[in-house]
Parts: structure tokens; sequence; C-alpha cells
């Protein structure tokens, strides 16, 4: 009797600690958006606005309506997929700012693969097919433009952050040349760099008729399941986080330090691929040269907001897509310009990388543990 | 010294300078391709150089500084408007207007170096992080204030982007710039200049005086630098700062003596190539501006194929795509990272915040 109720009390303890270690696991990123926004808004005051309209509009903008909803997961998949592919690097101990040019690349071959298959050789596929091997394709190739940075960082030591970025440049370099002169749509009145339309077997359908939505948000959430099973339920994704934690250690536990690296930077490649290769097969059926906004680069606030967790991720990347199309509501309606949120997401990257600025400002107690993301030049 | 990575980077410079003047050879007397490649090369180094001793600075004294391409792009920016604010709305003359927009490009610089101080020395956030920080707030501020006070109506500039007062004119070495043909590379503009002398002034400073002693001791013990009564703090902040200065007058390159005009992101990377550059240096001055000059050239050679574009052979062709040619100093960069032409060794401390 005495040793059941010693169990209960224990197990509630048990409880009551894993509900206060979530609720700060909450907490901080919560008052860092918060007082991003407070912070946004006396930003929005100081050019002439009034932030309460802004945000009120912004609010409306993201949503207000079913079309609202719709547009705010449209615009929260390439950001589900970057920032999950943020993230898993981060579980890996790598920064990976190159989601930006892993993306691009990925939608160059996706729009190939899209349009080249029937325009010029002449092959028509199924949609069962012709879909999964454009997506497939783009998948690929992201994996590719981030294995580069991996093995080098593997192999050589060359720091992952810089080779990362130039991976960006040659992408952006590259695309603009492909979608300039090979690559570029050839109707006569177009003057824009992109490539033809994709063919309609490689389109993915929409989720619901007569809004954009489309079936890559699905994917984008099942994704996200996905990478927390790989992360927390199998052996690689067990080794990924051992050699993030600690290589050494890694290394006497017999694990393959080089090759999980590698394939640590090839899977968010892959993962950064898709949010690359969904717009181009799912929304905009061709790939344009700028049609990302910078989503490599928000998917870094993204995953630091997300805490590195997918399911942080997913709400953060909600977050970030209901800001940006929230945004042009509040343009509308405030002739504040959407530029205005990338300063909002900057500031909460800011407060949520410098957690002790929030534990400052709010007086909370600190956590004991801290979490090493990256590590310096000595590799 | 290390001779062996000056020959390397000898060579390629000879190189990269070989392929233009054997296109151009037929146009233009080679020693005319020459001078102008230097000069070329001398000027667009500039940003790369100051880059290179803004992370020198910091990371001497154990900090590392991957947000110098946001505080170049944020000191390109504010020391370009503080240029037009002077000129067109309190009525200066265009050369006031830009020295003040030099200042306060500087300024900028230092502003989000302190930042990036506060972040990295006192709340110890991992300095990776930091500097992405500093790199994201600085595309979102610039894009903002470029949008809100330039492009839309009842802005202060009512939705056009007034005159910018020009860029800095260009001084002559006196008896230098007189010499035919190679008189041209002492024609340069004050930023330049100034980039050089500070190449020197740095390599003077971190080796010959106390300054430079605390720094690099803060940088590679700092515990026993705190024991012999060197403030570790203090001393990272300063140098993260001047550092920021650095940063800020490479930014005012780009709009006050380059072009006279910003566009967002503007920088194309260039921060991140100074730490390429400052790497392959080996953490010197006068190294990291030779590897300074290498990313040069390879831009001066960019810039001087546009003018012999005809004499291009058709097996070569790919010279004469600019988006090809323009991938030199990218890859460039992460073959240097890779350390094959020679391993380099940061400071102990690089990185690392000091707990007491």
């Amino acid at each position: 009797m005495a040793k059941s109720a010693e169990q209960t009390t224990s197990q509630s303890h048990d409880l009551r600690q894993i509900l206060r270690a979530s609720m700060d696991a909450l907490l901080v990123p919560l008052l860092a958006v918060l007082t991003a926004m407070i912070l946004g808004g006396l930003v929005i005051a100081f050019a002439g606005g009034n932030p309460i309209y802004a945000y009120l509009g912004l609010f409306q903008g993201a949503f207000g309506s079913t079309k609202a909803l719709s547009e705010t997961a449209v615009w929260a998949t390439p950001y589900i997929f970057a920032g999950l592919a943020v993230a898993l690097a981060f579980k890996g101990g790598l920064f990976n700012i190159g989601a930006e040019g892993q993306l691009a690349f990925g939608a160059v071959v996706s729009a190939l693969i899209g349009y080249a298959l029937p325009d010029l050789l002449g092959i028509s596929l199924p949609a069962i097919i012709h879909i999964p091997l454009a997506v497939g394709g783009g998948m690929l190739a992201g994996a590719l433009w981030a294995a580069i940075p991996g093995a080098l960082k593997a192999y050589t030591g060359g720091h992952e952050v810089i080779n990362t970025i130039m991976m960006n440049y040659i992408a952006l370099n590259m695309t603009s040349f492909l979608l300039n002169a090979p690559m570029k749509d050839p109707n006569p009145l177009n003057v824009v760099a992109r490539t033809p339309s994709i063919a309609e077997s490689a389109r993915i359908p929409p989720l619901f008729e007569g809004f954009r939505v489309h079936w890559g948000f699905a994917l984008a959430l099942l994704v996200a399941f996905l990478v927390w099973w790989l992360l927390w339920k199998t052996t690689l994704g067990f080794e990924i986080r051992t050699v993030g934690a600690n290589p050494d250690a890694a290394k006497y536990a017999g694990i393959n330090v080089k090759r999980t690296i590698v394939l640590t930077m090839a899977l968010s490649g892959l993962l950064a691929g898709l949010a690359g290769t969904i717009e181009v097969t799912a929304l905009n059926y061709r790939h344009e040269l700028g049609f990302s906004v910078g989503y490599g680069f928000d998917a870094i606030a993204i995953a630091l907001l997300g805490k590195t967790h997918p399911l942080g991720v997913v709400i953060a990347a909600i977050l970030f897509g209901a800001m940006r199309n929230g945004a042009t509501r509040m343009q509308f309606l405030t002739q504040i310009p959407v530029d205005i949120i990338s300063v909002i997401q900057a500031l909460i990257l800011l407060l949520v990388a410098a957690e002790a600025i929030i534990r400052y400002l709010y007086r909370l107690r600190a956590r004991e543990e801290r979490v090493v993301l990256t590590r310096g030049w000595g590799g | 010294m290390d001779w062996r990575r000056f020959g390397v980077i000898a060579l390629v410079i000879a190189i990269l300078f070989g392929v233009v003047v054997l296109i151009g050879k037929n146009q233009t007397p080679p020693m005319v391709i020459i001078t102008s490649m230097l000069a070329t090369t001398i000027a667009v180094a500039t940003p790369l150089t100051l880059g290179a001793l803004s992370g020198i600075y910091c990371e001497r004294a154990g900090v590392v500084n991957i947000g110098i391409e946001g505080m170049m792009l944020a000191a390109a920016f504010f020391g370009w408007l503080a240029s037009i604010y002077m000129n067109s709305i309190f009525g200066f003359a265009p050369m006031p207007s830009l020295i003040v927009g030099v200042i306060a490009a500087v300024l900028s610089g230092a502003l989000f170096a302190l930042l990036h101080a506060a972040l990295s020395i006192t709340f110890k956030v991992d300095q990776i992080i930091g500097g992405t920080v500093i790199n994201i707030l600085a595309i979102g501020i610039t894009g903002f204030l470029n949008r809100q006070l330039f492009f839309e109506e009842g802005s202060i500039f009512g939705g056009n982007v007034p005159h910018a007062p020009g860029i800095l004119p260009s001084i002559r070495v006196p008896l230098l710039a007189d010499v035919p043909t190679f008189g041209r590379m002492f024609d340069q503009q004050p930023i330049t200049i100034a980039a050089i002398a500070l190449v020197f002034i740095t390599h003077y400073v971190l080796f010959y005086t106390r300054w430079g002693l605390r720094t690099r001791a803060v940088g590679e013990h700092p515990r026993a630098a705190d024991t012999v009564g060197i403030n570790v703090a203090r001393m990272r902040y300063a140098n993260v700062i001047i550092g920021g200065c650095m940063a800020g007058l490479g930014g005012a390159y780009f709009t006050l003596q380059s072009v006279p005009s910003f566009e967002p992101l503007m920088t194309n990377g260039r921060g991140f190539i100074s730490l390429a550059a400052m790497i392959f240096g080996n953490w010197t001055p006068i190294g990291a501006w030779a590897a300074s000059l290498v990313f040069g050239t390879a831009q001066a050679m960019q810039i001087n194929l546009q003018f012999f574009r005809e004499l291009i052979l058709p097996e070569w062709a790919f010279l004469k795509n600019s988006y090809i040619v323009g991938l030199a100093p990218y890859i460039l960069t992460m073959l240097i990272l890779t350390g094959i032409i020679g391993k380099t060794t940061p400071p102990a401390a690089d990185g690392v915040p000091y707990e007491k």
C-alpha cells in the first residue's frame, strides 16, 4: 500500500516534470515571437504606420477566410521542408546554410524532368510515373548539392557553413545561366528567365477544387513525421544524433563518423530539394528565377524556433507562412511594405538564438544544459 | 613567413593574368592589359581585404565572425543613406556628404559588431548562429528601409530615389601615378588606399604592440591572459568592434566608391569570401591581403574579358559566359577551405566563449 502510494507520487512527479519541461520548451519561443512582434510594431510605428492595424491586417490576411487559410498552407509548405532540412542537419551537428541553393538546384532538375521528357524527347508518361520521377529527381539533385559540402567537411575539414554558402552562389549562377539560355521558355512573348511549363502529367493536383493548397502540404506533414521517425526510431537517426552530440564519443562507439556526416548533409539536401521541387510540381508548374523569397534563410530561423524538433518545425513553418501570406493584406491596408516581415523574422531568430536575452527580459530561470549546435573552423 | 603560400598565390594570379593577355594580345599590347588588370584587381580586392581584416581582428581575439557579410551590407546601405540625406535634404556639397557617408558606414559596421559582441561574449550564443543572425537581420533591415524610404508613396523621398552625391574621386599618388603605363595602378580611390594602409597598420598593431600581444593572448589562451590580469571580455569587445569598423569601411566601398546606388543583397557573398581569404592568409594581415588579391584577380579577369569578347576562340567559348567565369571566386574559396593548398591553423580559442 505504502509502496504503491510512493509509486503514484513519483509518477505524478514525473508527469509534472515532463509538463514543466515542455512548458519551458514552449515558453521561450512564444516569448521570442511576442517580443519580436512588439519590436516590429515599434519599427512600424517609427516608419509612420499603425502597428495595431498592421497586425490586424496581417492576421486577417493569414487566417481571415478559407482562401487565406489555403494560402497560408501554400506558403508554409516550402518552409516545412526547408525547416526540416536545416533542423536535421543541426541534429547531426552541421549547419546547413545552403538550403537556398539546394532547393534551387532541386527545382531546376525537377522542372527539366517535368517539361523536357514530353517536349524534347517525346516521351509521354502517366502521372503516376511522371510525378514521382520529377519529385524524385529534384530530391536527388538537392541531396547531391548538399553532399558535396558534406563530403568536403568529412574528408578535408572544410567548414560546411562557408561551403554551403558558396554552393548557394554557384547554384544561383548556374540557374541564372540555365534559365536565361538553354532552359529558357521559348515562347516568343516570354522575357523572363523561366523554364517552359511542365507537362500536365507531372503536376501534383490541388487538395480541394478552387483552392491553391495542394497535396504537397499533406506530403510536408507526412515528411515531418518521417523525419521524427528517422531521428528517434532508427539506427541511422541514433547515429546522426550521436555524431551531432559528440563526434569523438560516436567514433569510439564504432560509428562511421565521416559517412554519417555525408549522409546527414545528403538527407538535409534531399529535404531542401523537396522544398524546391514541390514549388515547381504543385504550385508554379515551372521554375522561374527568383521564385524563392529566401526560404533557405528563413528555414534557419524556423529550425531554431522549432527547437530543431520536427513538430516544432511544422508549427514554426506555419507561423512564418502565415506572416508571409498575411503581409500582402497588411501592405494593402496600411502601406507598410511586406519587407517588414523579414525584420520581424530576423528579430525572432535573434531572440531564439540568444535565449539568454529572453530569460533576462522575463526573469526566467536558466536551463542547465547547453546545446552545442555548431563548431568553429577546427572541424 | 610562409613562402610556399605566397608562391601559390603568385602562380594563380599569373595564370589568370596569362589567360587575359593571351586572349587580348592581338588587340591590346600585353603591358597595357597587365596594368589594366592590376589596377582593377587592386580596386575590386578592397572589400575583400577589409572584410579579411575585420575577420582577423575578431578571430585573433577568439570570436568567430561570420556576420561580416551582413555588417558590410548594412554599412553599404546606411553609408549611402547618410550621404543622400546630407546631399539632398540638408543640402551639403557632394564631397562632405560622401565623407559623412563613409563615417556613417563605419559606425553602422561598428554597431552591428557591438550586437555580435554582445551575443557571443556576454550572452555566449553559438558564434556561428550569432553571425547568421547578423546576416539575416542586415538583409531584413536594409530591404525594408530601402523599400519604405524610397519606393513607397508618401515616404520621405516621395517614391523616387534621389540623386546620390556620386562616388569618391580617385587620388593620384604623386610621382608614381605619372609613370607611363604602370601609373594607372597608383591612381586609386580613397577606400582602396585606406585598405592597403590598414593592412600594414594591422600587421604592426597585431605583432609589434602591447595591444596586439594582448589580443593574441586572449584568442590563444584566454585563461592565461586572464591570470596575468588582462580583461578578456573587454579585449574581445574592443577587437570585435574594431573589426566591425573594418567591415563598415568595406561596405562603404560598394555604395560610395564603386557605384552611387544601393541594391538589396549587393554584397553578393564578398563577406564570406573574405573569410576564406583570412583563412588562406593564415590569420595574418599581409597573407590575407595577398589572398584577397587572388579573388580580386578572378573578378578582374571577368571584367577585362568583357573587352575582348570577340577575340575569344570558339573552343574557349565558356569564357564569354559571365555566369561561368563568375563561378571562379566561389570555387576557389571551396578549394582553399579543403586545405589542399596548405594547412592553416586558427587561433586556439577561436569561437570558444570564455567562462571564468
